[in-house]
């Protein structure tokens, strides 16, 4: 059978791996780049008996999805710039109220309205700390089209492994480039449902008491448990406390239940990484001609190569460490004034030989404009 | 069952002031849906920020306290997603109205199924006092030491020209009024909207001295009147009470499963003709024994 081979765009791949990962609800707003994922899912979801929204705004969109997560469901919404600074009240609200749901942001040009038809890869602070208060938060990326599907499942499965918002962070460019994707057959890459209480009908069921291993098993909205979910801080009953250590462990469970599990949600590649002495780190579509560059100078001879993060935050701190421990320069490249490369500074034995390969004026990056970049540090001609 | 049994006894005693009229408003919900013998397993109630969101923390509901004004928002994603369960909604009118003005005529407009409660104190009771978009013209408020120049909104002409298909309008003073109201709102299928003027002593009453809260509620009784009274015939300045619309219209959830009927018939047809191709490939490329 060849009819799981398909020609596609990066939102279109976004939109199977949701539908693999067993999506039931989605709300949005249109929003370019990221209107095609709405598009296809008001067609796709339906046939499914999912069900498919168009909300008056972006913050209502949010707002619906958690909603929709609380009666037991996998939800998701997709938007771009603005829309997800629209978000970012109740992306708070889903991080406090430890609520499984899955945001897209096909990244355009910004800040404001900025430059909605071009790449741009500006939002990955505000993916950090675009809400306020301390939080932890996981964002995933991915360069192409098959990584597109592969990490929208990881999304969701991370969104109920931990029950938080996961965010998307694709850009213009993935979005809206067409090449093959291959589906893999249902159970190939296993799925994570919901954690669901085994606490039996009349017996006291505590919807925000962690387990041993630190999950929270919920209880569908409708069922048997009837229960308070508030973004207020709570005690364990999910009812609003001020008491301050209530607070305080509130806080840290918060903050610990992903930070404390780096290790388990990191997700990078590497392209001729092995021996590299010069070490590209980058992520989305400039990861593609990072790649394409780094293969040119492997066939003759240099010994370039390439760190493709996958998952952005949190940030892999100790992997990026060890994978440069041994390189003579560390070029970040990215479509932004470096917000990555500061993350990988902050962790690098030494910041100094950490470079920046940049374009901030609405365009791909290209091969040609990291390797102008290289051969300035080689300290060789351009 | 008695009132009791539809609250959280745990978080009690309630956050509201002595003579708050939310405390009228929540009463009477309790006893409407008693009434009704509805199950409570099948309740969800959402409301927003403010003193009269904090009525969702004291039901034995599923209980869903939001955001300031996003009640009906995440409202319409519980019930899209779970048509069974009956929504309750109370907000605050700066909650419904300012922040929230945008969901609610939205939710009107979709007249999606669930019941909307405006606990109307004219005031931002929560943060202190400020003046709402219900205030209206000519009151005092912490932001408004002049008084305010603004207009308000009439939440029945509001939700009205907006499509729900059920809007009514009561005082806490009437709470038996209420508890009727309450009862044909939830039953109704489809948006209904309830406007329930409230009373805050505390900062309403205490700016524009309108006395107490018993003063206040003698002041919802002097300034209303019932739809087809004598009284509003004499004296058209009089609020009207009572229900205003209930009309048949279709109902967003419902349409919507009609929508995934058609669509799930449809992905049927396309494996159909998908499968009936490969059928006659096959028939043409193997030649039969
Ligand atoms: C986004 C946001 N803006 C402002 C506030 C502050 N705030 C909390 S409640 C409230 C107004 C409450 O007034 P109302 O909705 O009329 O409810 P009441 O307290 O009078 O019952 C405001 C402005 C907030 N919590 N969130
Ligand atoms: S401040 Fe006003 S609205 Fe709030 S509880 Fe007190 S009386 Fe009620
Ligand atoms: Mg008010």
């Amino acid at each position: 059978m060849t009819d799981n081979i398909k020609f596609v765009q990066g939102n279109e791949a976004c939109v199977e791996g949701a539908l693999y990962a067993g999506i039931d609800f989605y709300a949005g707003y249109p929003i370019t780049p990221s209107t095609e994922v709405a598009e296809l899912l008001s067609k796709r979801l339906p046939e499914k008996g999912g069900k498919f929204i168009q909300m008056e705004d972006e913050i209502a969109s949010m707002c619906a999805i958690i909603g929709a997560s609380l009666t037991g469901h996998k939800v998701m919404t997709a938007t771009s710039g603005p829309g997800f600074s629209l978000k970012q009240e109740a992306l708070g609200y889903a991080c406090m109220a430890e609520i499984p749901c899955v945001i897209v942001n096909v990244q355009r040009g910004g800040p404001s309205t900025g430059n909605p038809t071009h790449v741009s890869q500006g939002d990955i602070n505000q993916a950090r700390w675009g809400t306020h208060g301390d939080h932890a938060i996981i964002a995933l990326t991915a360069s192409n089209h098959q990584d597109v599907f592969e990490v929208t499942v990881d999304a969701f499965n991370l969104a109920e492994t931990y029950r938080t918002p996961v965010i998307l962070l694709f850009d213009e460019v993935v979005g809206h480039m067409r090449e093959k994707l291959v589906i893999p057959e249902k159970g190939e890459i296993p799925l994570v449902d919901r954690l669901r209480t085994s606490v039996r009908k009349g017996v006291d069921y505590h919807p925000y008491l962690p387990r041993e291993d630190g999950r929270l098993p919920m209880s569908d909205f409708g069922g048997e448990h009837r229960y308070n979910v508030t973004g207020l801080f709570h005690d364990m009953w999910g009812f609003p406390s001020n008491n301050h250590q209530v607070v305080r462990e509130l806080l840290h469970h918060l903050v610990d239940k992903i930070e404390n599990n780096v290790h388990s949600i990191t997700r990078y590649k590497e392209h001729y990484l092995e021996g590299a002495e010069y070490i590209l780190i980058s992520y989305g579509s400039s990861a593609r001609s990072a790649i394409h560059m780094a293969k040119n100078r492997r066939e003759r001879g240099e010994k370039v190569g390439v760190l493709e993060l996958q998952s952005i935050w949190p940030f892999p701190e100790a992997m990026v460490r060890e994978k440069c421990a041994g390189a003579k320069a560390v070029i970040v490249v990215e479509m932004n004034m470096g917000q990555v490369m500061k993350e990988v500074k902050a962790c690098v034995d030494d910041s100094s030989k950490v470079f920046l390969a940049n374009r901030i004026d609405n365009k791909l990056i290209t091969p040609t404009n990291i390797k102008t970049l290289l051969r300035m540090i080689q300290g060789r001609g351009v | 069952m008695a009132i009791k049994d539809y609250i959280r006894q745990r978080y009690f005693p309630q956050m509201w002031c002595p003579g708050c009229g939310h405390g009228i408003i929540l009463n009477a919900l309790l006893r409407a849906v008693d009434e009704m013998g509805l199950d409570k397993n099948n309740i969800v109630m959402t409301s927003g920020i403010g003193c009269s969101a904090r009525i969702s923390g004291y039901v034995d509901f599923h209980s869903l306290h939001t955001l300031h004004g996003r009640a009906l928002a995440f409202a319409t994603g519980v019930k899209l997603s779970k048509p069974e369960l009956t929504l309750l909604v109370p907000m605050g009118d700066g909650d419904a109205l300012a922040i929230g003005g945008n969901h609610f005529i939205h939710a009107a407009r979709r007249n999606i199924d669930m019941t909307a409660i405006v606990m109307n104190n004219r005031i931002y009771g929560m943060t202190g006092g400020q003046y709402s978009p219900l205030s209206g013209p000519g009151k005092k408020a912490t932001t408004a030491p002049y008084t305010t120049i603004d207009n308000d909104f009439d939440v029945v002409k509001l939700s009205i020209a907006a499509g729900a298909s059920f809007v009514a309008r009561s005082t806490a003073y009437h709470v038996l009024e209420c508890i009727d109201i309450l009862k044909k709102a939830i039953e109704h299928k489809g948006f209904s909207v309830v406007e329930i003027l409230s009373q805050c002593p505390t900062h309403y009453g205490r700016k524009n001295k309108e006395g107490d809260a018993s003063q206040m509620l003698e002041f919802q009784k002097n300034t209303t009147a019932k739809l087809g009274s004598k009284a509003l015939e004499q004296d058209p300045t009089l609020i009207p009470r009572g229900v205003f619309v209930d009309i048949d219209a279709p109902e967003y959830c419902q349409e919507y499963d009609r929508i995934v009927e058609r669509a799930m018939k449809g992905s049927q047809n396309q494996i159909h003709k998908f499968d009936k191709t490969l059928r006659d490939e096959a028939n043409q490329t193997c030649p039969k024994p």
